[in-house]
C-alpha cells in the first residue's frame, strides 16, 4: 500500500462524506423552513401535477433562464447536459459489471466532455466580456470555473491524449467501496483530475452549487397557485394566531 | 423640472453600461419615532444595530424558506441583470436584481456560512458596517418588488423577498421608511392609507351617487357601512378622490347597479391597500388584513371584492386566506376574495351588461399589466386569467384598443415605477427613471396605433403615472382606469323610471 494511496483512499472517503452530510445537512434545513406565504410566480400551475411539468421544465431544459438570455441559457444548458453524460458515462468505474445502458452511452460521454468545456468556456467569457456580469463575480465564481475547467481538461486528456492505467483506476474505486483497498495508479493527470474532483465534492455544499437542490425548494416555482381554495399556515404563523386568542381569551 | 436629466426615450429599452454608484444617494426619508413605534419598531437606530440586525437575518431565514435559498441557491449568471427597470433607467449596477441580492447574501455569508466567515474575500462576503447599512436603506428602496427579476431566474429567485426582508430588518433596528409606516400607521388608526375618516367618506360617496344621478339619471349607490349587504367593497383610498381612480370607483357602482346586488363600503376597512407587504412585515400586513376579516363579520356580508389595485390584489389573491382567513362564513359559491374584473367579467359573459362602446370612441385604448396582478396572482380559474379578463373587459367596452410589445407587457410587464412604497415625493428621481421602460412601450404603441390613453388596475400605477408621464412628454391624463371605460360606457337599465331622470345622457366625463 503506497502513501498515495493512503491519501487518496482517505481524500475520497473525505469527499463522500462532506458531500454527503453536508448536502443532507442543507437539503433538512431547506425542508424544515416553512414557507409562511404563497408566492408562486405567476401565471402558476394550478395543480400539484402542474408544479411537477414546470419543475421539469426547469430542470431538464432551463425554462425560465431561456425567457432570461439566450447565450447564458445556450452555455449553462450545454454544459449542465453534458456533464450529467460525463457523469453517468463515469458510472462504468464504480460498477462490475458494468450496465448496458452505461455501454450505450460511453461514446457520447466520451465526447460530451468537448461540449462540457465548450459550455464552460462560454460561461467564463461572458464573466470577463459583459460589464454587468464582470460586475457580479466574485473571485470564487471565477474559481468555481477554474475548478469545473480543470476537471474537464485533465479527464478529456486522458480519454484523448494520454491514456491512464483505467484498470487499476476502477480497482482502486471498487476497493474503496469494498473497503478492500487497492492501489492506486500513480498517473499525474489521473491525480490531478481526482484531487480536483474530490475538491468540488467538499466544496460543494458550501457554495453556490446549492443551487442544485435548492431550485427543487423554490417557493415561486414549487408552489401550486391555489390560495383561495386552500388555507396556506406556517406553523410559527399558528402558533402567533394562537397566542393571539389567548390574549384576547385573558383580556 | 428635475435637478437631474429625464432619460430619452428609445424604440425599445437599451440595456445601459454599468455607472457604479450613480444612484447610492437616492434614500426616501427615514421615519421618526411616532411612524416607527405603532408598528412595533424602536423609534430609532438602536445603539447594538449590527448585532440586532444579524440576529434578525437569522430569525428571518428560519421562518421565510424563500429567504433560506434565495441567499443560497444564486450562481451570478446574471440572467437577471437587464430585467429590472431601476437597473434600465439609471444604469446604477446596486440596481441590478443579484447585485442588490447581494447588499444582503454578501452580510449573510459574513455571518451565516462557512465560506464566508473563514475565507470572506474569497466568496465576496463582509462585515456588516455603516456603509453596507446606507446601501442598503438607499437601494431596498429603489425595488418595486415588481418580481420581473424572478421570472427570469432559473431558480426563481424572487428580488422582493430579499428586500422585503431586507427592509424588515431595518425597520427592527429603527431605521424605517417613513412613507410606508407612517401609512400603516394611518391604517390602524383611521381604517385607510390617506386618513380619510368616516365623515369624509361618507360625504365623498354621497357626492358620488349625485353626481352619478345628475349625468346618468339613475340612482346609483355608494353605500357605506350598511350592515346586511351581501357584498363587501374593499378599495384602495386613492378610488375615494383621486383621478382617475375616483371614476374606476364610480364604475364599480354602476357594475352593482345593474348586478342587482347589494353592496357596501366599510369605514373601518376603507383600503384596500396593505403596506405591511412593502415592509416584509408579516405580523403587520397580517393587523391590516385582519380590519377586513372583522368588518366583514360585523356587516355581515356574504362576499368580498377588491377594487383596482395591484399589490392589494396579491395581498387579497394570495395572502387574505392565509393571514385572515378562513373565511367560513361567507358564501361559498364565491372565491373569496373575488376581484372587481372577475365580477365584472362574469357579468359580461353572462350576458347581463350592455355597453355603448362609441362612450369610448374618443379614446384609443392600451393596456398597463400592474406587477403585482401580473406575477403574483391571478384573476378567473385559469392561469394567466390576469392577463385576459381585465382585456376582455376593455374590448368589452371600447372600440379600440392595442396591446404594447411582448417584452413589456403579462408576466414580462414593467412596473410603473413607483410600486413597492416608492410611490412617494421623496423619491422621484427613480420613480421617474424607473418608469422609462414602460414610457418606451407607450412610445411604440402611440407611434404606431394612435394610442391616446393607457388603462390600468393598480391605485399605485395611476397614481405613479398621473406624475412621469409629463416627463416623458405625455399628459397626465393619459391613464385611465378600466372601470371607468365600463363606467362610460355602461348602459344602466335598471332604476331609469326615477323622477327627473334622463336616461342615457352619460358623457365620458
Amino acid at each position: 500500500m503506497t502513501f498515495l494511496t493512503v491519501v487518496y483512499a482517505l481524500l475520497f472517503y473525505v469527499a463522500t462524506g462532506v458531500l454527503l452530510f453536508g448536502l443532507g445537512y442543507k437539503i433538512r434545513q431547506y425542508w424544515k423552513t416553512p414557507q409562511p406565504l404563497k408566492i408562486p410566480t405567476t401565471p402558476a400551475p394550478v395543480t400539484r401535477s402542474g408544479v411537477v411539468i414546470r419543475m421539469l421544465k426547469e430542470v431538464t431544459v432551463f425554462a425560465s433562464l431561456f425567457k432570461g438570455n439566450k447565450w447564458t441559457w445556450l452555455f449553462g444548458w450545454t454544459f449542465h447536459a453534458a456533464l450529467l453524460l460525463v457523469l453517468l458515462r463515469h458510472l462504468r468505474y464504480f460498477q462490475e459489471p458494468v450496465w448496458g445502458w452505461v455501454r450505450f452511452i460511453q461514446p457520447f460521454g466520451k465526447y460530451a466532455a468537448f461540449a462540457m468545456l465548450a459550455g464552460l468556456a462560454g460561461l467564463w467569457a461572458r464573466r470577463f466580456l459583459v460589464d454587468r456580469v464582470r460586475y457580479i463575480s466574485a473571485p470564487s465564481d471565477h474559481l468555481m470555473l477554474a475548478l469545473l475547467l480543470g476537471i474537464g481538461i485533465s479527464g478529456a486528456s486522458m480519454t484523448f491524449v494520454a491514456h491512464a492505467d483505467i484498470v487499476s483506476l476502477k480497482a482502486f474505486f471498487l476497493g474503496l467501496i469494498r473497503f478492500d483497498w487497492q492501489p492506486i495508479p500513480s498517473d499525474p493527470l489521473l491525480l490531478i483530475h481526482l484531487l480536483l474532483v474530490a475538491t468540488l465534492m467538499i466544496v460543494f455544499p458550501y457554495s453556490k452549487l446549492l443551487h442544485a437542490p435548492g431550485v427543487f425548494f423554490s417557493p415561486t416555482r414549487n408552489q401550486v397557485d391555489n390560495p383561495r381554495e386552500q388555507r396556506h399556515v406556517a406553523p410559527w404563523a399558528e402558533e402567533l394566531e394562537r397566542k393571539e386568542r389567548r390574549q384576547a381569551a385573558a383580556g | 423640472m428635475a435637478d437631474f436629466d429625464i432619460p430619452e426615450l428609445k424604440e425599445y429599452p437599451i440595456i445601459p453600461h454599468i455607472q457604479p454608484g450613480v444612484m447610492a444617494h437616492s434614500k426616501p426619508f427615514v421615519a421618526k419615532p411616532e411612524f416607527q413605534e405603532p408598528l412595533g419598531y424602536p423609534g430609532e437606530l438602536v445603539d447594538n444595530w449590527q448585532e440586532k440586525a444579524i440576529e434578525k437575518l437569522g430569525e428571518l431565514k428560519g421562518k421565510y424558506r424563500s429567504l433560506q435559498v434565495f441567499l443560497d441557491a444564486c450562481v451570478k449568471c446574471g440572467a437577471c441583470t437587464d430585467k429590472c427597470h431601476y437597473y434600465l433607467g439609471t444604469a446604477d449596477p446596486k440596481n441590478m436584481p443579484v447585485a442588490r441580492q447581494d447588499l444582503l447574501r454578501k452580510v449573510y455569508r459574513r455571518y451565516y456560512t462557512f465560506a464566508g466567515k473563514y475565507f470572506p474575500k474569497l466568496v465576496g462576503a463582509v462585515d456588516l458596517t455603516r456603509e453596507v447599512l446606507d446601501d442598503w436603506y438607499a437601494y431596498y428602496h429603489q425595488c418595486s418588488q415588481c418580481r420581473r427579476c424572478s421570472v427570469y431566474c432559473p431558480y426563481g429567485i424572487d428580488t422582493a423577498e430579499i428586500s422585503m426582508a431586507a427592509r424588515e430588518i431595518m425597520d427592527s433596528i429603527g431605521l424605517g421608511q417613513k412613507y410606508c409606516n407612517e401609512i400603516i400607521g394611518k391604517v390602524f388608526k383611521i381604517g385607510n392609507n390617506l386618513g380619510l375618516p368616516e365623515p369624509a367618506l361618507a360625504d365623498t360617496l354621497e357626492g358620488l351617487e349625485e353626481e352619478v344621478y345628475e349625468d346618468t339619471g339613475v340612482k346609483v349607490r355608494y353605500p357605506l357601512d350598511e350592515e346586511g349587504a351581501e357584498i363587501l367593497l374593499v378599495t384602495p383610498s386613492a378610488d375615494f378622490f383621486a383621478e382617475p381612480h375616483v371614476d374606476g370607483l364610480i364604475g364599480y357602482g354602476k357594475v352593482f347597479h345593474e348586478a342587482g346586488v347589494s353592496w357596501t363600503l366599510s369605514s373601518y376597512a376603507s383600503e384596500a391597500a396593505n403596506f405591511g407587504m412593502f415592509i416584509g412585515s408579516y405580523e403587520n400586513m397580517r393587523r391590516v388584513a385582519l380590519r377586513i376579516r372583522e368588518a366583514a363579520i360585523k356587516l355581515g356580508v356574504k362576499r368580498i371584492v377588491f377594487g383596482e389595485c395591484g399589490h392589494a390584489w396579491r395581498v387579497a389573491y394570495s395572502f387574505l386566506n392565509t393571514l385572515a382567513g378562513p373565511f367560513d362564513f361567507l358564501d361559498p359559491n364565491y372565491p373569496v376574495p373575488q376581484h372587481i374584473c372577475e365580477f365584472t367579467y362574469d357579468l359580461i359573459k353572462q350576458g347581463r351588461l350592455k355597453f355603448d362602446k362609441s362612450e369610448n370612441d374618443h379614446m384609443v385604448l392600451t393596456f398597463h399589466d400592474s406587477c403585482n396582478v401580473a406575477r403574483a396572482s391571478r384573476m378567473g380559474d385559469f392561469p394567466g386569467g390576469q392577463f385576459v379578463i381585465p382585456r376582455e373587459i376593455i374590448k368589452a367596452t371600447c372600440n379600440h384598443f392595442y396591446d404594447m410589445d411582448d417584452w413589456g407587457i403579462k408576466e414580462a410587464t414593467f412596473c410603473c415605477g413607483g410600486g413597492g412604497g416608492l410611490l412617494t415625493d421623496d423619491l422621484m428621481e427613480v420613480r421617474i427613471k424607473g418608469a422609462l421602460p414602460r414610457m418606451e412601450a407607450l412610445k411604440d404603441v402611440v407611434e404606431n396605433y394612435g394610442v391616446t390613453h393607457m388603462a390600468a388596475i393598480c391605485a399605485i400605477c395611476k397614481s405613479q403615472f398621473t406624475k412621469v408621464l409629463p416627463y416623458y412628454g405625455f399628459t397626465m391624463d393619459q391613464i385611465v382606469s378600466v372601470h371607468q371605460l365600463v363606467s362610460n360606457a355602461i348602459i344602466l337599465t335598471r332604476g331609469t323610471e326615477e323622477p327627473g331622470g334622463e336616461a342615457e345622457t352619460a358623457d365620458a366625463a
